[in-house]
């Protein structure tokens, strides 16, 4: 290596080590955020508020509503008229009402609509689904159970086994954490590079650099290279938690995992870089910064809403964001393995997009003021 | 060794072309000077040699290659220290030169030699693991060279390396640049605007509005004065009222104060008035005679006139000291100013000035001591009472992104005026400081000396009764400093307190009284003559303010050294 | 408002918006991301991929299968005749479920005996799998309903009925745009302020603003403003495009709207001028304002309930001013709450705003050198 990309690279070192911002970056946020987002975020939901009305206890609808507390899910409170539950309901005290109707017990074994009234709030349209899963889980365990009572079995014409692979307990966390290391990680590679140029601009150390003989792209791997191994060091320590705080167990190797996070990181370092070349000034180099790392990231990159279920326009716009990529990836190989039909089609376009970003800034970098 | 062809070169935005049509040969060997007013296009020129800028028209060629085709052999070759030198300031001194013996791929073996003979040269040898953020102005400025210098260039280009350096560290920036060509063969090309540096050169090339005027040695440029240049004998009191009254007489171009007097410039074929001297004529004489407008500005008119003058003191320092950790930046300085006097503050690099501007502004707390400005602490008197002073601090710092007209609405809405006032004190500043054709520019694509009078002519927008200059003029081309001056004595005429710093040496004759600084502590205090005094030495019968100061500062400094 | 108060507010204007790279940072993205974001948040499945196993060639399995095809929920993309095959679908994700009818299915159903149908299922994405499921099941529910009926089996129905108040059909975008309101306000925000007073440190014209007459007050108001009313102006165009395209109900008033926007204004512009007066330099400031935006998002019950964090985590979202921004929101969006009902949220985000742009005003003058 020549001696005047090893004197850029040990300055830009220096300069981490100085500022502890750019450490603080590297590795506090991901340890911050990784806390918060795994302990803190689930979509599991569990022990939600639920009103019962009961018109007239029973034996049946005793069990019926021992059928829900004994349930993780809800979080049981009786009403002693679907009025009261009606109005707790209104004042967010609980998200659903159960209402065993006067003639549960008569007609609750007979064909015909359930003497049952379920109501829910819809608003969290996805909480909300999830809670009438639950609700008609336990209708259905009580249903078998009178059924065994009886003597019998209860018999439907089709019986639904699903098998869930990968990830056969649905730990929301498991899925969540991978995604979460790829948005962590696009806000590092961005903000690690956001500004590294800009502050240059600003302080007047570019025109010194550019009268002497270094070279456009020795400037820039003198800036790549050394965020780029800050950036796998905050990797490593976020797949370090995954596994062993989060227990998120990794099915694919870690080779693959690393050579993909490596792949993603120069295209993210690339997209600060650029940010930083065109806006020359901190302030607006920040500004878009904030705009179009977190946001973009944390909604398009398929990390909490899945991308098939977009509009077609939708699905091609997310094809810009490099998260996507890797969150596909990231899942796969934690979850399933080396599913080589995932990992080389996505890091080939982390490849294209790594290499279009340095590209456009060694295309935009000249070594001129004007 | 550098030739421009009929080189033309435009910025987009800027109303006229920043060099037109310029052609130049500069011959091997030797210092050649650059001068010209503010906006001249000293910068361009030296930025167009490096090849960071490409001619719209015409050609350069350094060293034999077109910096169009081979800018990257001509920075091979050539040293080159931009105007702010781009330390940086969180790596140490000795990690700034390993970077550039890195990028100058000077090899490994020749690198202990080299840094012995540049840290000698700088003498910043024991400051090798200092960060370069913690130097002072004129230690930057040496650390910058020395690093452009890491591997010796055959074309050295440098832009203003003495602004903002005091008068010890300038004597000693000119002291290596001088050894560099003598010794090493180096070819300088630098810009500055001390025009006495103009002794220094062996050529001297004139810039005006992007023209060149002249290149010529610089006695070449004075000879046409000789006979019209004369000294008014004067005292110290009578100094500045004789001076305008002789800046109006018909026959006079300039009239400078001066340690013994007031210099004298006279038109062609002017008489001297009774009682001048004859005098050698300096570069100076010869830069002003030469760009002086024909016209020259009308005179500013006198500001309202404050509360009946009195003798009261209006800034009153007593032991006052700031530390900063283990550092002590400021250590038990003591100053009184009367009203309608300028007091200068003067001193090395590091002396602690800004500190002391700082602390009198009420933007930094003091750590013992007291201080009142006219009668309060600015930390905690109400806000009303900051509407009474004016503020220039030594970095540009007005906003930017801001056209020049919109810096002045602001300043003068953030002061209070309002209606037909503010209007009229809006079209006054922009008159008066000769910005009206840049009305338009964002502040920060001003040159140099622009930025200055915008500064200044924010910070006098309200008409302050107090006015806290902090090396206003430094950088400013000796033409606008002249204007400068004549507005501050104007302003003191009526009754405006002025607190100024400067490293122009002769600038501190304009003042009634002045302290000298150094290392956080007053040195000497009184006139400029009382100063002058203190270094009258049996070789050196006449010192000038720059001896004194050097003088001065070197026997504390020395002091210091032994006794520690 | 005083003259110089309103100065101070048109230059914090002017260095804003005379860049033409940060006037059109300002304007463009949040519109944009809106209407994409509008589209892309969503937990609703659509054209969910699936492969069909089907060992059987009797009428019940394609009148089961033919349920499927029949929704717009799911997509089918192959058919497959062996475990290995369905196996590599999953897999590379190009099928998210395999439907895997065994060979005796018809012939159990007339039988009337239960046949077994599997559903395998790639669980990567938990929640898709678990929507995918229930999704799954509803359908195959339905199918029983009629079989049952038409072929005289009598047993319960095994299906409830389930009413969901405010959202009838459960549309994700009702609950998910309103988030985004709050999300695009709180980053226009944070982008207006958060680096305000660390560029003008860094400049050195933070110390020509002290020495002026302003009082920190009077700096702090000229600061925040433009913050208020960027966000008051975007805040407004991002409810039209809310209301107008995206067809959510807007059922609650303006007024508990707006005021609701104001106090949360206030509060995240108190944070970003806090961090960015605690910054010495515009990168600290940067990341000041993403260690605070980040958690504010995620912890805010946008995309996950806050009710299903752990105690201590809710406790800190107590913090958090979107949290109290997205129930006004959703409240005055889906419920049609007015400004009465609403007080609780108000309240704290009022507390917020004045607790933070205190502690900037006081930083202004007495952040350490």
């Amino acid at each position: 290596m020549n001696t005047r990309l090893v004197g850029l690279m040990r300055k830009e070192v220096l300069q981490i080590v100085r500022d502890p911002s750019a450490i603080a970056i590297a590795f506090v946020l991901p340890v911050v955020l990784l806390l918060i987002f795994g302990y803190g975020v689930s979509l599991d939901a569990k022990h939600v508020p639920v009103g019962v009305v009961v018109d007239a206890p029973t034996p049946q609808t005793q069990a019926f509503v021992a059928g829900m507390r004994e349930s993780p899910y809800f979080d049981v409170r009786e009403y002693g008229g679907i009025a009261a539950a009606r109005e707790a309901m209104q004042e967010r005290r609980i998200n659903g009402i159960v209402w065993l109707r006067g003639d549960f017990s008569r007609r609750a074994l007979t064909a015909g609509d359930a003497p049952v009234g379920v109501a829910v709030n819809g608003v969290d349209a996805n909480d909300a689904r999830i809670l009438e899963g639950y609700v008609q889980g336990v209708w259905v365990q009580w249903l078998a159970r009178e059924a065994r009572l009886r003597g019998g079995r209860l018999a439907l014409p089709v019986e639904l086994q699903s098998r869930i692979w990968y990830n056969p307990a649905l730990r929301s966390r498991d899925y969540l954490v991978p995604g979460l290391i790829a948005v962590v990680m696009t806000l590092i590679g961005a903000l690690l590079t956001a500004l590294v140029v800009a502050r240059e601009w600003e302080r007047g150390t570019y025109e010194a650099l550019m009268a002497t003989p270094v070279s456009m792209r020795e400037i820039l791997l003198g800036k790549v290279l050394p965020y780029f191994v800050l950036g796998m060091g905050g990797m490593a320590l976020s797949v370090a938690m995954a596994l062993w705080l989060f227990h998120v167990p990794l099915r694919g190797s870690a080779l693959v995992l690393f050579g993909s996070a490596a792949l993603f990181l120069l295209a993210a370092l690339g997209m600060g870089l650029l940010i930083s070349t065109a806006a020359k000034s901190q302030f607006v180099a920040g500004l878009i910064a904030i705009i179009v790392t977190f946001l973009p990231a944390f909604i398009l990159s398929g990390f909490i809403f899945d991308i098939r279920s977009m509009p077609e326009p939708i699905q091609v716009i997310t094809h810009v964001i490099a998260a996507r990529y890797f969150v596909a990836i990231l899942q796969t190989v934690f979850l399933a393995g080396n599913v080589w039909s995932v990992i080389l089609p996505n890091g080939a376009a982390l490849l294209v997009m790594a290499l279009f970003f340095l590209g456009i800034v060694a295309r935009l970098s000249r070594k001129r003021l004007d | 060794m550098l030739v421009f062809e009929d080189v033309t070169k435009r910025f987009s935005g800027a109303a006229g072309p920043a060099l037109e049509g310029l052609s130049l040969t500069l011959e091997p060997g030797g210092i050649v000077g650059l001068f010209g007013p503010d906006g001249a296009g000293k910068t361009t020129l030296l930025r167009l040699a490096a090849g960071l800028l490409r001619p719209d028209a015409g050609r350069v060629v350094v060293l034999g290659h077109d910096t169009r085709r081979e800018a990257a052999a001509v920075q091979g070759a050539i040293g080159y220290m931009p105007q702010h030198f781009g330390l940086y300031e969180d790596l140490t001194v000795q990690e700034n030169l390993d970077l550039y013996a890195d990028l100058q791929s000077l090899p490994h073996p020749e690198r202990p030699q080299r840094y012995a003979e540049l840290l000698r040269l700088t003498a910043l040898g024991p400051f090798g693991a200092r960060l370069a953020g913690q130097l002072s102005g004129g230690m930057k400025q040496k650390l910058g060279l020395a690093c452009t210098l890491v591997r010796p260039p055959r074309l050295l280009l440098l832009d203003e390396p003495t602004v903002g350096v005091d008068p010890v560290s300038r004597r000693e920036l000119w002291a290596i640049i001088e050894r560099l060509v003598r010794e090493g063969g180096t070819t300088v090309l630098v810009s500055t605007a001390y025009l006495d540096e103009a002794q220094h050169c062996r050529e001297v090339v004139l810039l005006r509005e992007g023209r060149l005027i002249g290149q010529h040695r610089s006695a070449v440029f004075t000879a046409p004065l000789a006979g019209r240049v004369y000294m008014v004998p004067a005292g110290e009191g009578e100094r500045r009222a004789l001076q305008r009254s002789l800046e109006g007489a018909p026959d006079v171009l300039d009239a400078l104060i001066q340690a013994e007097g007031v210099r004298l410039v006279l038109k062609e074929g002017g008489a001297p008035p009774v009682g001048a001297q004859p005098a050698a004529p300096r570069f100076e004489d010869a830069f002003v005679a030469l760009l002086k407008p024909a016209a020259a500005g009308a005179l500013p008119a006198a500001p309202r006139a404050v509360d009946p003058p009195s003798d009261g003191e209006v800034i009153r320092v007593q032991d006052l000291g700031r530390r900063f950790g283990s550092f002590a930046a400021v250590k038990g300085v003591s100053f009184a100013v009367r009203r309608g006097e300028v007091f200068g503050l003067l001193g090395a690099n590091g002396a602690g000035k800004t500190t002391t501007f700082r602390m009198l502004c009420g933007l930094l707390p003091p750590s013992s001591g007291s201080l009142s400005v006219a009668g309060v602490d600015l930390r905690s008197a109400p806000a009303q009472a900051r509407g009474r002073i004016g503020y220039v601090s030594q970095k540009f710092s007005l906003y930017g992104n801001l056209s020049v007209e919109q810096n002045l609405a602001f300043f003068a809405a953030a002061y209070g005026l309002t209606g037909a006032r503010r209007k009229e004190r809006l079209s006054r500043a922009l008159c008066e400081f000769e910005l009206t054709p840049y009305r338009c520019v964002d502040a920060a694509d001003l040159p140099l000396g622009y930025k200055q009078r915008l500064a200044l002519a924010g910070a006098l927008m309200h008409e302050p009764d107090i006015l806290f200059l902090d090396e206003p003029t430094s950088g400013v081309d000796p033409l606008a400093r002249r204007e400068f001056w004549q507005r501050i004595n104007a302003f003191a005429a009526a009754g405006v307190t002025v607190l100024i710093t400067t490293h122009f040496m002769e600038e501190a004759e304009y003042c009634d009284r002045l302290v000298l600084m150094s290392l956080g502590e007053v040195l000497a205090a009184g006139t400029p003559a009382q100063i002058r005094a203190r270094a009258v030495r049996d070789d050196l019968p006449h010192p000038s303010m720059e001896d004194a100061f050097v003088e001065l500062i070197e026997q504390h400094e020395a002091g210091l050294r032994s006794a520690a | 408002m005083p003259a110089r108060i309103w100065a101070l507010t048109v230059k914090e204007f002017l260095a804003l918006l005379r860049d033409k790279v940060s006037r059109m940072a300002l304007i463009v993205p949040p519109i944009l991301q809106l209407v994409v974001f509008g589209y892309a948040a969503s937990f609703d499945l659509n054209h969910v991929p699936y492969a069909i196993y089907n060992e059987d060639s009797g009428a019940a399995a394609r009148n089961f299968l033919a349920r499927f095809a029949g929704t717009s929920i799911f997509r089918p993309v192959a058919e497959v005749n062996s475990d290995a095959q369905a196996a590599r679908l999953l897999e590379s994700r190009d099928a998210l479920l395999v439907l895997h009818l065994g060979p005796h299915f018809t012939r159990d159903l007339l039988l009337h005996r239960s046949a077994p149908v599997q559903v395998i299922i790639d669980g990567r994405n938990s929640n898709t799998a678990g929507i995918a499921l229930n999704y799954v099941s509803a359908v195959v529910q339905g199918f029983n309903e009629q079989w049952a009926a038409d072929h005289g089996w009598d047993h319960p129905p095994a299906l409830l009925k389930i009413r969901a108040w405010y959202n009838p059909n459960l549309l994700s975008r009702w609950f998910i745009v309103p988030g985004i309101v709050g999300l695009l306000t709180l980053v226009v925000a944070m982008v207006v302020t958060s680096l305000s007073v660390a560029r003008e440190r860094e400049a050195g014209t933070f110390d020509q603003l002290l020495v002026t007459p302003y009082r920190p007050l009077e700096i702090l108001i000229g600061k925040a403003l433009p913050g208020l009313i960027v966000g008051l102006l975007e805040g407004t165009g991002i409810v039209l495009i809310a209301v107008l395209w995206f067809h959510v109900p807007l059922l609650g008033s303006l007024a508990a709207l707006y005021l609701g926007l104001i106090f949360f204004l206030m509060s995240a512009v108190g944070v970003g001028l806090m961090i960015s007066a605690a910054a010495a330099t515009q990168q600290q400031g940067l990341l000041g304002a993403f260690l605070f935006l980040v958690p504010a998002v995620i912890l805010s019950g946008f995309a996950t309930p806050i009710a299903n964090m752990p105690p201590a985590v809710q406790y800190l979202t107590y913090l958090n001013p979107m949290r109290y921004f997205l129930v006004i929101l959703r409240g005055v969006f889906l419920e049609g709450d007015g400004v009465s009902l609403l007080w609780s949220q108000y309240l704290p985000l009022a507390a917020i705003g004045l607790l933070t742009m205190a502690t900037a005003a006081w930083l202004f003058r007495h952040r350490l050198y």
